[in-house]
């Protein structure tokens, strides 16, 4: 009898094990523990390292971080193979709203999309007042850049901005890297080539990888992040109150505290709220 | 059902000959076998010398090359990274994130699998054959010749393990390669970042090909192996 339900116990361990695969996330949460997924610019900047361990304190519940492109965040999302997610995709948030997949929105905080690139500028892009058009100047030109190509919140934006100017990237100058944004900038940096980067990231790797922010702060280039509960309705099984608490923590004066007091060489990497229209 | 849905596309991607899908393998196939071809010679050159030529500090080269078996594949692609990144060494070159440097990785990987199997190999011979070869006149080079024919299936069968070895590495590759559309992204990259996108179908027709090549090139080795494998 013992032996029994034993092995039933490892069967359905070994089952629970075989259907969570796939899904990027295989272990369970425990009672107190909330599936955070989540962008992986806001883990390489540093940020969740700042936020998660005062939200823990604050509300004793441990948070497990998926950090995956925004695509693939909101796709897990989708699947309810977690109970909340933070990402920078506007549109896309929207649509996951717009199909029910989230309870609510809420804006967290914003940075900015950065163009970066070698110290020498040789597509002559610094100081343009046009995103889009500092990017053709680059195509023109057929400099190198490096894009994420990776489905990720950077990437959308990128290519949103290549649609602008009505082009279709292509070419040996075209470097399609399929990695996060931290191999990214560090191949940009050794390939020096121009790429797409929010500020965040950047910040921390600019020691490292030799390059230059060469337009920044121009309309198009803002990042919004949106932190968004699974809706319950859609998947019973996630855990939509303890998503609630922190979807409420980071936007009430303790977590927007913890937001700003994030810096790298004394530079907020995000900014709280909502950005400017 | 998500995983029955990407099984299908997968299959139509394979068979519609996508073009995307067909160069990641043509990569792969390409980096892999180039790294096999300046491995083999080298390393079945060493693995002989290490079998047959008693030397000083032998039995520590012996064990270093064992120990490199299990070498983990990200640190030889960090040794090389730091020295063909543009501040390195050889970063002059402008080797990193290109096919060749993929393929050193992959030299790199499979030649203590190819020397160490060699070793074993020469090793296990019965050491009459070198001595009948010898006494029946046949010249020192002649004699080495013979063992190696007499091993040819465990050297081959290192062949093969390198290949499954490198094939299926990403470490290295991701690290070196950098993963680039069209020029350095392979099997298992691809793999990896199609994960990273919640891509699954191209994931698993890749997996697919994986799989097939892995079948292939063991029913391969069993067909050379023929007779010759029996005892």
């Amino acid at each position: 009898m013992h032996e029994v339900s034993k092995w039933r116990c490892l069967t359905a361990a070994a089952l629970a094990l075989l259907l969570n695969m796939g899904s990027a996330n295989a272990k369970p949460a425990g009672g107190n523990e909330l599936r955070l997924a989540t962008t992986t610019s806001t883990e390489a900047s540093g940020l969740l390292g700042v936020l998660l361990p005062r939200f823990e304190r604050d509300s004793g519940i441990k948070v497990r971080v998926v950090s995956v492109g925004t695509g693939q965040a909101l796709k897990l999302g989708e699947r309810g193979d977690v109970d909340i997610v933070l990402v920078h995709s506007r549109s896309d948030e929207d649509r996951f709203m717009a199909q029910g997949f989230g309870s609510l929105r809420r804006d967290v905080m914003y940075n900015d999309f950065i163009i970066v690139g070698p110290k020498d500028d040789p597509a002559g892009i610094r100081g343009q007042q046009n995103a889009a058009s500092a990017l053709k100047m680059i195509a023109d030109k057929q400099k190198k850049f490096v894009s994420r190509g990776d489905d990720s919140g950077t990437h959308k934006k990128e290519l949103a901005l290549w649609r602008d100017v009505g082009m279709t990237p292509k070419g040996g100058w075209y470097i399609e890297a399929g990695q996060g944004m931290g191999e990214v900038l560090t191949m940009a940096g050794n390939l020096r080539a121009y790429t797409l980067s929010d500020r965040g990231t950047f910040l921390a790797y600019r020691g490292r990888v030799g390059l230059d922010v060469v337009v920044s702060e121009v309309p198009g280039l803002f990042n919004p992040y949106g932190i968004m509960p699974v809706n319950p309705a859609r998947h019973p099984h996630v855990k939509h109150a303890l998503a609630m608490k922190l979807a409420d923590w980071i936007v009430s004066p303790a977590g927007q505290e913890a937001i700003r007091s994030h810096k790298v060489d004394r530079q907020s990497l995000f900014i709280p709220g909502a950005p400017p229209k | 059902m998500e995983l029955s849905a990407a099984i299908a596309e997968a299959f139509r991607l394979l068979f519609s000959f996508d073009a995307g899908l067909w160069n990641i393998i043509g990569v792969s196939m390409k980096v892999s076998l180039t790294a096999l071809l300046i491995a083999t010679p080298p390393a079945v050159a060493l693995g002989f010398f290490l079998a047959t030529v008693p030397f000083r500090g032998r039995r520590l080269c012996v064990i270093v090359l064992q120990s490199f078996l299990s070498f983990p594949t990200v640190v030889v692609g960090l040794v090389l990274y730091v020295l063909l990144a543009r501040s390195g060494p050889l970063g002059e070159l402008g080797l990193l994130y290109t096919p060749e440097a993929m393929i050193a990785g992959q030299a790199l990987i499979a030649f203590p699998v190819l020397a160490a199997f060699t070793l074993a190999a020469v090793q296990g011979v019965d050491r009459i054959v070198r001595e009948t070869a010898l006494s029946l006149g046949a010249s020192r080079w002649r004699a080495s010749l013979t063992t190696l024919f007499e091993v040819r299936f465990a050297v081959m069968a290192g062949v093969f393990n390198g290949f499954g070895r490198v094939i299926s590495e990403v470490g290295c590759a991701m690290m070196v390669g950098g993963n680039i559309a069209g020029l350095t992204r392979s099997i298992p990259t691809a793999i990896s970042l199609e994960t990273a996108k919640g891509e699954f179908a191209q994931g698993i027709a890749l997996g697919f090909v994986l799989i097939v090549l892995a079948l292939g090139i063991n029913a391969l080795l069993n067909y050379f192996q023929g007779e010759g494998g029996m005892k």
